[in-house]
């Protein structure tokens, strides 16, 4: 959804939580003898029935490896892998589903960019900038492909709320800048990244934009073309779908020039010992039996949130953060880390005298999930001087009543630590 | 299972006032202990007298109650053992909390406390962590993750 669409969805809305928790099978169990609180969605997100059945039927009826045989259960298998590719492409406004490759997941589809267009690409001089709030799938194949092509890594760093400064992007993004690369959402602190202004600077540089939009598909409506990216990461996990499956948007004519990145069946057209013709895109980049369960269920992901009042659900799970910062904040001792603006449903807290570890037991003991560690975000630990964070996040599954809880087991945990 | 089972209150006390939190300035056995997983972070210092017996032991660091306080308890336990004493006691150690021996309370004393980990698998590490560091710094050092 658009950003005029999430500031009008502030007013609470008509959306009913009971009737989509109800979709929810998982949502519906005792922990360590307390109903589950599932806050934890920004780490993987539950799945509906529709995602469960889907697969199953598929495994049950339909299951055949594709592109190969003439068999029924091929083409079945082969319908139902293409036609969520479809979904996919539709669901992001892709101009061509030749722009959606199929990957395990988010960290796959970057390293695909770094290992194939950036190795094609890179060399001395040239600079990657990715930001102080990335997580390490979104540092770490940068980090490699500069040892492997004399690349250099940049960062624009961000500021005590939790917002990449501006100004200093300016400075750091420039002449020698190749690529862009940052998260639409961020991970640890929940902050909406400007992708338009950060866009526009690499753009004047000449560079592409790479989105890791990991976090961006779960909170929002995703166009891929009005977000004018060049390429866009995302895991089906993080969006209700299953996990070991995720896609990497770029734009055809980039794909199509990029070298194969994996070789093996399915990426080939012909092979012979003298010379082998590569496949078309997508399928150029999908090297091997693919994992078609997790299209399918990614496929059956995108029909859930089609059908969603996705609207309304964005409303709801917004009035669910300012609720929770409203509670959390009346906690003593509790320090919320990132407090930009505009954030998705996340809230990384410390709690004085009490380590997230421990905040962590405690309340999974009240059976609420909550995440605790540096969230794959070392950086982001380090610039706040902390060695962790505990972090509530939500998904439109949840409830005010589940926060209540949160804050009341938090209580308890300054009782324990007093 | 209760919260209190973990969190007892000798937890609560060497998490709160650790013991023989400090550096040892060298010569001394050191060795740095790593949990990746949440962040934790810890030094063990470890100096061994000429009759073989551990003379002075002590950490820093930062991590959860229950790393820290198994540290600070170690500390305690650690100091004047032979090295095949302390040896030993690693081993019962080790045994206790991934739940292999029965805590023997009047064997252990305040480090039976700790038995109540085994309840909570995801935190047995932050208990054992220091006891493998304590480990190594007795051996050669070097670092020691949990992962």
């Amino acid at each position: 959804m658009s950003e005029a669409t999430l500031q009008a969805a502030n007013v609470a809305s008509g959306f009913e939580v009971e009737a989509v928790r109800a979709d929810f099978p998982i949502l519906h169990q005792q922990v360590h003898g307390k109903p589950l609180a599932y806050l934890d969605s920004a780490a993987s997100a539950q799945r509906p029935a529709q995602v469960i059945d889907a697969m199953a039927n598929y495994d049950r009826h339909d299951h055949a490896n594709v592109h190969r045989g003439v068999h029924a259960l091929s083409q079945r298998a082969t319908e139902a892998f293409e036609g969520a590719r479809e979904k996919l492409r539709r669901y992001i406004n892709a101009a061509s589903t030749r722009e959606i490759i199929f990957t395990r997941g988010t960290t796959e589809a970057i390293n695909l960019v770094a290992q194939s267009w950036g190795r094609a690409n890179l060399g001395d001089g040239d600079e990657i900038v990715v930001t102080q709030m990335e997580h390490h799938a979104n540092i770490v194949p940068w980090q490699m492909l500069c040892e492997q092509t004399g690349a250099a890594l940049k960062v624009i760093p961000m500021t005590e709320s939790g917002e990449l400064d501006l100004d200093a992007a300016r400075a750091v993004i420039g002449a020698r800048t190749r690529l862009l690369a940052f998260g639409h959402v961020s991970n640890a602190l929940g902050t909406i990244n400007p992708v338009a202004e950060l866009t526009a600077l690499a753009r004047s540089a000449g560079a592409l934009v790479l989105l890791d939009g990991a976090q961006g598909m779960p909170h929002m409506r995703v166009d891929v073309e009005a977000l004018d990216c060049d390429f866009y990461a995302f895991s089906g996990h993080k969006m209700f779908g299953p996990t070991g499956i995720g896609v990497l948007w770029g734009r055809e004519a980039l794909l199509k020039a990029m070298p194969p990145w994996q070789g093996g069946g399915d990426m080939i057209l012909a092979v012979s010992f003298e010379k082998t013709t590569y496949n078309e895109l997508p399928w150029k980049f999908e090297a091997g039996t693919p994992n078609i369960a997790g299209v399918v269920g990614l496929g059956a992901a995108v029909d859930y949130l089609e059908a969603l009042d996705f609207a309304g659900a964005a409303a709801w799970e917004h009035s669910l953060l300012e609720y929770g910062t409203a509670r959390l904040a009346e906690i003593d001792g509790l320090r919320i880390i990132g407090t930009a603006p505009r954030k998705a449903a996340v809230i990384s807290f410390t709690l004085e005298g009490v380590h997230p570890h421990d905040i962590g037991t405690i309340v999974d003991h009240a059976g609420i999930a909550i995440r605790t560690g540096h969230h794959c975000a070392m950086p982001v630990m380090d610039y706040y001087g902390v060695p962790a964070t505990a972090r509530a996040s939500f998904a439109f599954y949840n409830t005010r009543e589940e926060i209540d809880r949160l804050a009341e087991a938090l209580r308890e945990a300054r009782e324990v630590f007093a | 299972m209760d919260l209190a089972d973990l969190y007892r209150d000798v937890i609560i006390d060497h998490n709160r006032n650790p013991r023989n939190f400090r550096k040892i300035p060298p010569p001394c056995g050191h060795a740095e202990g790593l949990n990746p997983l949440c962040g934790d972070k810890l030094q063990v210092y470890l100096r061994v007298g000429a009759d073989d017996r551990i003379e002075d032991v002590s950490f820093e660091g930062s991590g959860c109650a229950i790393s820290v306080a198994s540290a600070s308890l170690m500390t305690e336990a650690l100091r004047g053992l032979e090295r095949a004493e302390a040896e030993a006691l690693f081993e019962r150690i080790h045994g206790m909390l991934t739940g292999r021996e029965e805590p023997d309370a009047a064997a252990l004393g305040k480090l039976a406390s700790l038995a109540g980990v085994r309840e909570y698998p995801s935190r047995v590490k932050c208990a054992s962590l220091c006891w493998h560091t304590a480990h190594s710094a007795l051996d050669e050092g070097g670092t020691v993750s949990t992962e």
